[in-house]
């Protein structure tokens, strides 16, 4: 089947849903989703959304944006976060006047809390610029955003998994999709393609992303031969629930809880002295690890599996459930512990896909010398890059309702002018071909190789990284892409297949998996979120720059493009 | 420990009625339900379909019933369930909709329902200046409403929906309660065509059972009570009467 529309966008998460406002005022325009409204991931985000609203504290967009950069290790274009920065305060104010319930202050404005890497006047002290909404700030974006869609009648597919995209030269012409429930393939022809189709923490064995962050979106436009930017740029978050990787807000933090490690000790004053425990996410997780790579973990045997404790209990029950009341409800439902009296165990768990899909601050895909026309994207799956080597908290949803719009708004423009292309006559043939030989298959069933893919980036291309292991990592992934070729399909039905949809989710995992290691072995510095054992040091007479990373069967091709520092001169990075 | 799940399979294109399974699995107690199926439909049987996203109960993708109580799969342990090694721990489908395949079931309805009673913010006035202004304690009035996930665990629990199937259900009425006692939306008379009507929020009979089992501890039964109270108001307030059947009236 053929549906045509102005603009499709793919994902219904934060991105998507804004993308979907703001085009459905010219255009006629579809949302196809894998899962079922409400269910996207941006709906996880806990602690709050960053706007210098200056609410609680003096405070300045220009700061946010330098701290953005800081944060991101000068890999950040800076033009980029001084729009993140400058829109998100009227962003905020957006989703507030549709009725987003932020928590209040006493005066009745929208209240913020401090986090990590957020300072006042250029690193003097921590900021409370966070807007919050309890510790279910992103769930409240994607509701407000869902509800905001049915007020304005956006079109929805629900449950269409995006298989391909199709290309007309440097021009998007439509997308194929599998429909879980029928089994069939649409073909989507539009003016306009947008992804927005979240992250892929589902390649490491420990992550606090959905099921259903697999990559979809940059895997196949990878597979397509457009190069993806600064996919070595991995964050882990410092605080998830030891063996679950379920994260606690960096919020609980920003409401005072500390770090500690075996014998007690707040140990973070020894590694960001100004900012303690608010430090940037990447030197939190490497202050962990390095706790535990010493002997001072919780268990104290120096594996990666060790932990660390989160300590809130000295903030009192009143506020640990008025502030961190999900967070509560985590811990005592997966560990039985109850914030409010006791510590809780923390291990660095996979979060944030820094790089992905490149685009400029209108959400066009781009590289250096193409701008790829009718493509965007944006979200967790694009990179602008704002976030650079290391996202600071809360950014990412303030990246998604900022250039979510954006993108939004240039496809409202871009499709009164643009004609509708035309798909080639055989259009979705290679996707059914696809799913046919699947079934026909006679190779190994596929549940081994998602657990062999994820131990292997896990440890492999962790938080601390070295050429051995990283080489390790790139011949054993191609390995499992080799056997990946052969796996079959046990479940012969059309409707509802859901190993169908597992197995294609798997193909983009793996395929991201090979470019982050490669890229990652490839960059011999460290920066951010890259951080090599044995190259401790950020190099930017050589290294300043983004890596633009083409796949190509078994290898990847690696460019550079160059990094906007218009604004601030990269400086050593302390807190 | 090793326990054995006994799943309700059910694929309308093929079978002429539901049946039970049972498979055999070894995890942690402290494992989620969410790991044992996944267990089953990666290693031991690939047709086993359910839904799953977020597993640490936030998106709502996967309530199901568990030994017969409504919960979210990824929120409930294992050893929350299964008493001892060896232990069965029965899975089936939710109730009042349609089931798709397995553990899968059709929302369609359950959204139209959560559509129908307008889940977006009315305005009622101009914004005070950037933001509209709303005291903490104006926040908190509906702050239980809002940790609504649609997951639908109160829609197959409610003994009303049993009986009288176009009843709106407890979810919708969250939903709405959770911009009636908003003080900035003033959209409650927008929704009295759906709220005020037979079927609309008068057929609940306060067993609590969505109350019981609803995963994010929201007291639903209490919020349907004070909606119900907050349309009486709003009637009398106007020499009105309400859409509450006569006999029903207390």
């Amino acid at each position: 089947m053929t549906h045509e529309f102005d603009a499709v966008i793919v994902g219904a998460g934060g991105a998507g849903l804004y993308a979907a406002l703001e085009a459905s005022k010219t255009a006629r325009t579809a949302v196809v989703s894998k899962l079922y409204p409400t269910r996207s991931h941006t709906g996880a985000a806990q602690g709050g959304i960053g706007a210098a609203l200056g609410n609680v504290d003096e405070d300045n967009p220009e700061w946010h944006a330098f701290d953005t950069v800081k944060g991101g290790d000068y890999l950040v274009d800076q033009n980029a976060a001084r729009i993140l920065a400058d829109e998100a305060v009227q962003a905020v104010y957006d989703l507030e006047n549709r009725g987003l319930p932020f928590s209040r202050t006493p005066e009745g404005k929208i209240d913020q809390r401090r986090f990590g890497g957020h300072t006042r006047n250029f690193g003097e002290a921590p900021v409370h610029r966070s807007c919050y909404a309890a510790d279910r700030t992103g769930n409240m974006i994607l509701q407000t955003l869902y509800q905001q869609c049915i007020k304005n009648d956006v079109h929805f597919f629900d449950e269409f998994h995006v298989v391909e995209v199709i290309m007309d030269g440097t021009r998007a012409a439509g997308i194929v999709t599998f429909e879980l429930a029928t089994g069939e393939i649409h073909v989507f022809k539009a003016k306009a393609i947008m992804f927005a189709t979240g992250g892929f923490g589902r390649m490491f064995k420990i992550t606090s992303n959905a099921h259903a962050n697999t990559g979809d979106g940059p895997a196949l436009l990878a597979r397509a031969g457009i190069p993806l930017e600064d996919m070595e740029f991995y964050q882990f978050h410092p605080t998830g629930i030891r063996g679950m990787g379920i994260l606690i807000t960096e919020g609980v933090r920003g409401e005072g809880g500390i770090l500690k490690n075996r014998s007690g000790e707040r140990f973070m004053e020894r590694y960001a002295p100004t900012l303690l425990d608010l430090a940037p996410r990447d030197m939190v997780s490497r202050a962990i690890m390095t706790e535990i790579q010493e002997g001072r973990g919780m268990r104290g045997d120096r594996q990666i599996d060790d932990w660390v404790m989160l300590d809130a209990s000295h903030l009192g029950r009143e506020k640990v459930y008025a502030k961190i009341p999900d967070i509560a409800d985590f811990c005592k439902t997966y560990l039985a512990v109850d914030p409010a009296e006791q510590p809780m165990p923390v291990q660095p768990t996979a979060h944030y896909a820094m790089g992905g899909i490149p685009t400029n601050v209108d959400g066009q895909v781009c590289t250096a010398d193409t701008v790829y026309e009718g493509l965007y994207a944006a979200g967790e799956c694009a990179c602008v890059s704002v976030h650079g080597a290391n996202r600071l908290g809360t950014n990412s949803l303030v990246d998604l309702i900022v250039f979510g719009r954006r993108a939004g708004k240039h496809i409202a423009e871009f499709v009164r002018h643009a004609p509708q292309p035309t798909l080639p006559a055989d259009a979705g043939k290679a996707a059914r071909e696809r799913i046919a030989t699947l079934k026909k298959t006679r190779g190994a069933h596929p549940g081994p190789l998602y657990k062999q893919m994820q131990d292997i980036m896990m440890s492999k291309v962790g938080v601390y990284r070295n050429e051995p292991q990283m080489k390790e990592a790139v011949a054993e992934i191609n390995a499992l892409r080799q056997e990946f070729a052969n796996v079959r399909v046990q479940d012969g039905s059309e409707n509802y297949n859901q190993e169908v949809l597992g197995i294609l989710e798997l193909e983009n995992l793996l395929d991201l998996s090979l470019v982050t290691a490669a890229t990652a072995l490839n960059r011999t510095e460290s920066r951010g979120g890259h951080s090599r054992e044995d190259y401790p040091e950020r190099d930017d007479a050589n290294w300043l720059k983004h890596s633009m990373a083409t796949l190509r069967g078994g290898d990847v091709a690696i460019g550079y493009k160059a990094v906007d520092t218009s604004i601030w001169e990269p400086k050593p990075r302390t807190y | 420990m090793n326990i054995t799940l006994e799943i309700q399979r059910y694929n309308p294109e093929t079978d002429g009625e539901p049946r039970y399974q049972t498979f055999d699995v070894t995890v942690d107690p402290t494992d989620r339900v969410l790991d044992a199926l996944m267990e089953i439909s990666r290693n031991q049987d690939g047709t086993l379909v359910f839904r799953k996203s977020c597993a640490h109960g936030v998106c709502g993708s996967d309530a199901m019933r568990i030994n017969g109580k409504e919960r979210l799969a990824c929120k409930t342990l294992v050893q929350d369930v299964a008493e001892a090694d060896g232990a069965t721990v029965r899975i089936e489908p939710l109730r009042h909709l349609p089931v798709q395949r397995d553990l899968m079931v059709d929302q369609s309805e359950f959204f139209a329902r959560f559509r129908a009673v307008k889940p977006f913010f009315i305005a009622g006035s101009e914004v005070d200046e950037k933001e509209y202004r709303q005291s903490p304690e104006e926040r908190a009035l509906f702050d239980d409403a809002t940790k609504c996930i649609n997951c639908s665990a109160c829609y197959s629990a409610c003994p009303v929906l049993e009986k009288n199937p176009k009843f709106l259900g407890p979810a919708a009425i969250v939903q709405a309660a959770r911009f009636v006692f908003d003080s900035r939306d003033k959209g409650l008379e927008a929704r009295l065509g759906i709220l005020d009507t037979p079927n609309g929020v008068w057929p609940c009979e306060n067993h609590f059972e969505c109350t019981r089992v609803c995963p994010r501890e929201i007291k639903i039964t209490k919020l349907i009570n004070l909606t119900k109270r907050e349309i009486k108001k709003y009637r009398e307030a106007r020499g009105e009467q309400t859409a509450e059947p006569k006999e029903d009236t207390q």
